[in-house]
């Protein structure tokens, strides 16, 4: 850190005139800059490659797919694949899983909102004995692997009689299991003034409407990248239903692509990957509406993906 | 005016006003405990209770269906003479030792990379990230295993090049490398964040180098490296608990048998059959609970080697 130390105190009356920033030539920089999107696209495509696939796969015959032609353009692209995969397995139809999917993040979205943001509102905004403490173990729970409470959990679902229900993938949800986000909205909601609550409390507000009427409004940015990633989680859960779920009807998304790779064995490939798509497609809609939101999300919260 | 007891006993100590302060003490304390309730209760409910009921379970014999029978340390002391038990502590463990550094090095290579960037930064930061937010999907784990199934196109482009590995998917030794590949892939997510930490380091230490004669490397080293230390230290914590924890693509690629050969058994993978397809919970806990206890080591070795590598600004020096 030696380097670092002089040049605050070093600079007015040292001569440096030959130290100008500017000193680049015009030409060394578009030669650079050339050079840095050369890498850049490089890279873009290496790590696209995969989703490329995916989706010209989706696309191509049985026959196309692997085997020696490797390009991914193909004069024989169909939406043959995805009408087989529409028709789903076992049974049931490929919609019913979409529905089902979608009523589960539909839920987890609402449930995560409602709870994270109201526990939120304790640890940021109220004092009282033992928040510290809570807090605290809050915040271990971050860290806590997953599989230390499956167990147990499954034993009391299954004792209630909900396995095979939606009740043990949703009460979570509903209960700030996921402490990610209530640690989120703590965060987010101990960087606003503290001028506001005092404000409405001298007009005789009490904490119910401070924080229906004046953290909730405020609180937007965190409630959207909350309702965002709980939503993707949620779609994208498969230990859970993994866990719970036995009748094909009630499957969401990865669990009848499951029963959709045990039952078809890699006899039928592009029905296969088309329905990779599908179950995927929701998840790149999101990420291409609300890129903006997912990013920094993730870069000021550090949530993972 | 006093409500409760206890509170305005407390709060005697501090001076005036008192009927007042202690009325909005226990507002809030009553406040507080109604906001939180819905965690509260989810902490007792599903975490702190299955917590402690598991590490019973986890001395005990217990199938479900007959009840718990205690064996005290057989669980454990069982483990270490159970074959497929050492195996998935190898595979995980090369799992993480090899996977998460190699992440973490391809995110902060690639976030340097787009910070001296002027133009596109955003677009290639939003590409690079996709993979982040797919990644632990079945669908990708589908794709996975196509594309590096026998004949898929990792098989024929290595071909290309004269390397004839065949399939890696069926390959005991190739299936290391396929999951380490999949967990790089995804190195956008903690990218973003070196990223983020990378714009908070003032430009002009930089610059101030640069007059010193300090050439990429000296400022990568007396700059860049300790003023990112504690996003390093962020990153590193979660993506190794994390990494412990991979299940899905596990469970989809191998079938869910941990297969070929074991080399895909990772440790939850493990956990699983053993708790939910041979109903030997006991067995499962014990599991659970000696992953809680790695994972509290490691996250602990982590924060306590932190003080002499992570460098906080605010802490002068």
């Amino acid at each position: 850190m030696t380097t670092m130390a002089t040049p605050t105190q070093s600079t007015p009356d040292a001569q440096m005139p030959q130290y100008n920033p500017k000193s680049e030539s015009m030409g060394a920089k578009r030669v650079k800059s050339t050079l840095f999107h050369i890498v850049a696209l490089a890279l873009t495509a290496v790590v696209l490659y995969p989703a490329l696939w995916m989706v010209a796969s989706s696309f191509k015959p049985n026959s196309e797919i692997g085997g020696t032609n490797t390009s991914l353009w193909s004069s024989n692209f169909s939406m043959d694949n995805f009408v087989t995969a529409m028709d789903g397995i076992g049974g049931v139809s490929t919609l019913q899983f979409f529905t089902n999917s979608l009523i589960l993040a539909v839920g987890a979205v609402v449930g995560t909102v409602l709870s994270a943001s109201v526990s939120a509102y304790a640890f940021a905004r109220i004092k009282f004995p033992g928040r510290s403490v809570f807090f605290g173990m809050m915040i271990a729970t971050l860290l806590l692997p997953f599989h230390v409470v499956i167990i147990p959990q499954y034993i009391i679902f299954n004792q209630l009689g909900l396995v095979d229900t939606y009740v043990p993938l949703l009460i979570g949800k509903f209960l700030a299991a996921d402490a990610f986000f209530v640690f989120l909205m703590v965060q987010f909601m101990r960087n606003l003034p503290a001028e506001l609550d005092e404000a409405a409390r001298i007009d005789g507000a009490g904490h119910v409407r401070i924080f229906t009427s004046i953290m909730l409004p405020l609180m937007k940015p965190a409630l959207i990248s909350t309702s965002i990633f709980s939503f993707i989680w949620s779609w994208n859960d498969f230990l859970g239903p993994l866990l719970y779920l036995n009748t094909p009807d009630k499957y969401p998304l990865p669990l009848a692509l499951r029963l959709f790779v045990d039952q078809t064995q890699s006899s039928d490939y592009g029905a296969m990957i088309a329905m990779s798509v599908l179950a995927l497609l929701p998840v790149l809609i999101f990420f291409l509406i609300f890129q903006r939101y997912i990013v920094e999300g993730v870069s000021t919260q550090g949530l993972k993906g | 005016m006093t409500q409760s007891p206890t509170l305005s006993r407390r709060s005697a100590t501090s001076a005036s006003s008192l009927p007042r302060k202690s009325r909005q003490r226990g507002v809030d304390a009553r406040a507080g405990y109604s906001f939180l309730l819905p965690w509260l209760l989810g902490f007792i409910v599903l975490t702190l209770g299955p917590m402690v009921s598991s590490l019973y379970l986890s001395f005990t014999n217990y199938n479900l269906f007959d009840p718990p029978k205690w064996i005290g340390l057989d669980n454990y002391a069982t483990m270490f003479q159970d074959e497929r038990f050492m195996q998935s502590v190898g595979v995980t463990v090369g799992y993480v030792v090899f996977g998460t550094p190699l992440k973490l090095a391809a995110a902060l290579a690639v976030a340097m990379l787009l910070n001296s960037a002027r133009m596109g930064q955003g677009f290639y930061r939003s590409a690079f990230y996709a993979p982040s937010l797919i990644g632990a999907s079945v669908s990708i784990a589908i794709v996975w295993k196509a594309m590096f199934g026998d004949s898929g196109p990792v098989d024929q482009g290595l071909s290309f090049f004269g390397i004839n590995l065949g399939g890696w998917v069926g390959n005991p030794t190739m299936t290391m490398p396929m999951f380490i590949l999949l967990t790089v892939w995804q190195f956008g997510a903690p990218m973003v964040i070196f990223l983020a930490g990378l714009k908070q380091i003032p430009a002009d230490l930089y610059e101030a180098a640069s007059m010193d004669g300090a050439g990429p490397v000296r400022k990568f080293f007396n700059i860049t490296w300790p003023m990112l230390s504690p996003v390093v230290f962020f990153n590193l914590l979660m993506e190794t608990i994390h990494a412990f924890q991979i299940f899905s693509s596990a469970y989809i690629i191998s079938n869910g048998e941990g297969g070929p050969a074991g080399s895909t058994l990772f440790y939850t993978l493990y956990l699983y059959l053993r708790g939910f397809s041979d109903f030997r919970m006991g067995y499962a806990s014990a599991m659970a609970w000696l992953l809680l206890i790695v994972v509290g080591i490691i996250t602990l070795i982590i924060f306590r080697t932190s003080k002499s590598w992570v460098h906080y600004s605010g802490d002068a020096k």
